[in-house]
């Protein structure tokens, strides 16, 4: 089946089978291997992307379901000039080990932080509950998302 | 696993994906895909048609009035936690839907389709029991009402017809003195229960307890009210010991299996505690 979508603010249209995941997608025909899979099937969270500005989990999307919609992956969360403050705090931190679980963790960082700039740890760590690292031991990635909470407030609220 | 071919539509309206339902024998309804794909992942499910309920926008409203609050097939656990008349039109619910799944997964897991799936450790199917709701489906013979009590059956069987569509899940009207209580056990929050009590009650002027309701999920094959657990707080003013004794009863209630997860016997203990903590939240006792 024919499939268009916005991929990191570009129109693409490609050919799938019904079958295809979206990470798949990403992956194979887009050749957006920053996205990455753990399980194909939704417990680890390593293929977190962002589907209309909202968190979601590649391997348990058909790409067929992303018609029209507005996707933004890992790639479209960096620069070639210089680390995002999100980037910046993860390697400040010393978040990212062997980066498997990275990408997962960067965008559903971003998805809450974009949402809520003042979550607290509490928060943090139910909404990262659902991403596995077999690294760090979670609590670095943690402490760099709770201080790339002031990238994401408004100009005027922060000190 | 990579996925098992199968056709793929997209209607535009309930009557278009009743017919696509309807054409085949094992078509299947598609809602978030959260419970589906990893199933089709599996190989535990392979259907040769999936029927894509994502433009059926009439499905993804909350409505909440004097009958109390309906919840359309679509509607995900996300638009429940960020409705926020919902926590005075019906606070258990939003309670319980706070356990459930991850992040990510909330933004696109539906009520309907965890109703239609039918895990026993799912909380969407014990609130429904529990609540005493009523299943509202379609199908191109037309339309039913099931009330929850008859429509889960055992794990993942429910009195759905597989050419039905679940397009509405109504539960009863909350009074605003209505005492209740939600506690889950599981080993990491987001994951399935290994036992969660969903409990409410009402109170008279004497400050006695009525209409007890008391729900367990994850030791059965299907979520339960557990009627003797009920009998010892009604006409009771709920006080630790009540909720001992409840407690006690709910254990003796049930019957569950072991699984890797964890023993029978271990969720035969655990669902007492969880119906005693639950009472004593709903009494004002605890903050646990
Ligand atoms: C890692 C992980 C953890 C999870 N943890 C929990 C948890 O703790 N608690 C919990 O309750 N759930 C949990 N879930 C499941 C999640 O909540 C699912 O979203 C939900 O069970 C199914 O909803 P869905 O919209 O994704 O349905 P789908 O996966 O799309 O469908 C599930 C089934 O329902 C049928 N169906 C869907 N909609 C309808 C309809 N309107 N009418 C008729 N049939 C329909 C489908 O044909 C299919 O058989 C978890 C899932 C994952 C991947
Ligand atoms: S690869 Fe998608 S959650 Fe693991
Ligand atoms: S850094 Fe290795 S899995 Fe997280």
């Amino acid at each position: 089946m024919p499939l268009s979508f916005e991929v990191n603010g570009k129109q693409v249209t490609v050919e799938v089978e019904p079958r295809m995941t979206l990470v798949d997608c990403l992956r194979h025909k887009l050749r957006l291997t920053g996205t990455h899979v753990g399980c194909e099937h939704g417990v680890c969270g390593a293929c977190t992307i962002l589907l209309d500005g909202e968190a979601v989990r590649a391997c348990l999307i058909l790409a067929v379901q992303a018609e029209g919609c507005k996707i933004v992956t890992i790639e479209g969360l960096s620069n070639d000039e210089a680390l995002t403050p999100l980037q910046a705090s993860f390697r400040r931190h010393h978040a990212v080990q062997c980066g498997f679980c990275t990408p997962g963790m960067i965008t559903t960082a971003h998805a809450l932080l974009s949402e809520e700039p003042d979550c607290d740890a509490d928060r943090v760590r139910e909404v990262l509950s659902g991403n596995i690292c077999r690294c760090t031991g979670y609590i670095s990635i943690v402490e760099a998302v709770l201080d790339a909470r002031s990238a994401y407030r408004p100009p005027e609220s922060q000190p | 696993m990579k996925l098992p071919a199968f056709d793929y539509a997209c209607p535009a309206t309930l009557a278009e994906a009743l017919a696509l339902l309807a054409s085949r024998d094992d078509a299947k309804a598609l809602a978030g895909g959260q419970s589906l794909v990893p199933m089709m992942a599996f190989r535990i499910a392979s259907p040769s048609l999936l029927v894509d309920l994502r433009r059926l926008s009439d499905l993804r409203k909350i409505a909440i009035d004097t009958s109390g609050v309906r919840l359309g097939a679509m509607v995900r656990w996300r638009d429940i936690e960020d409705d926020a008349r919902l926590n005075g039109a019906h606070p258990l619910l939003k309670a319980a839907v706070s356990h459930v799944a991850h992040y990510q997964i909330r933004n696109r897991g539906t009520v309907g389709g965890s109703i239609a799936h039918a895990d026993p450790a799912a909380e969407m199917p014990g609130i429904a029991v529990t609540c005493d709701a009523d299943i509202a489906v379609t199908g191109t013979r037309g339309a039913r009402v099931i009330c929850a009590d008859d429509f889960f059956i055992a794990p993942l069987m429910t009195a759905l017809a597989a050419d039905e569509i679940i397009t509405e899940i109504r539960l009863p009207a909350w009074p605003p003195r209505r005492r209740w209580g939600f506690r889950e056990f599981s080993r990491r929050r987001g994951d399935f229960a290994l036992a969660a009590a969903a409990v409410f009650f009402d109170v008279d002027d004497a400050g006695k307890a009525y209409n007890a309701h008391i729900g367990a999920i994850g030791v059965g094959d299907r979520p339960a009210r557990l009627p003797a657990a009920e009998a010892e707080v009604n006409g009771q003013v709920v006080d630790i010991a009540i909720s001992e004794r409840a407690g006690r009863a709910a254990s003796a209630s049930v019957d569950p299996q072991s699984d890797i997860h964890a023993s029978g016997a271990y969720r035969k203990s655990l669902i007492g505690t969880m119906v005693e903590r639950a009472l004593q939240s709903a009494a004002g006792m605890s903050a646990l």
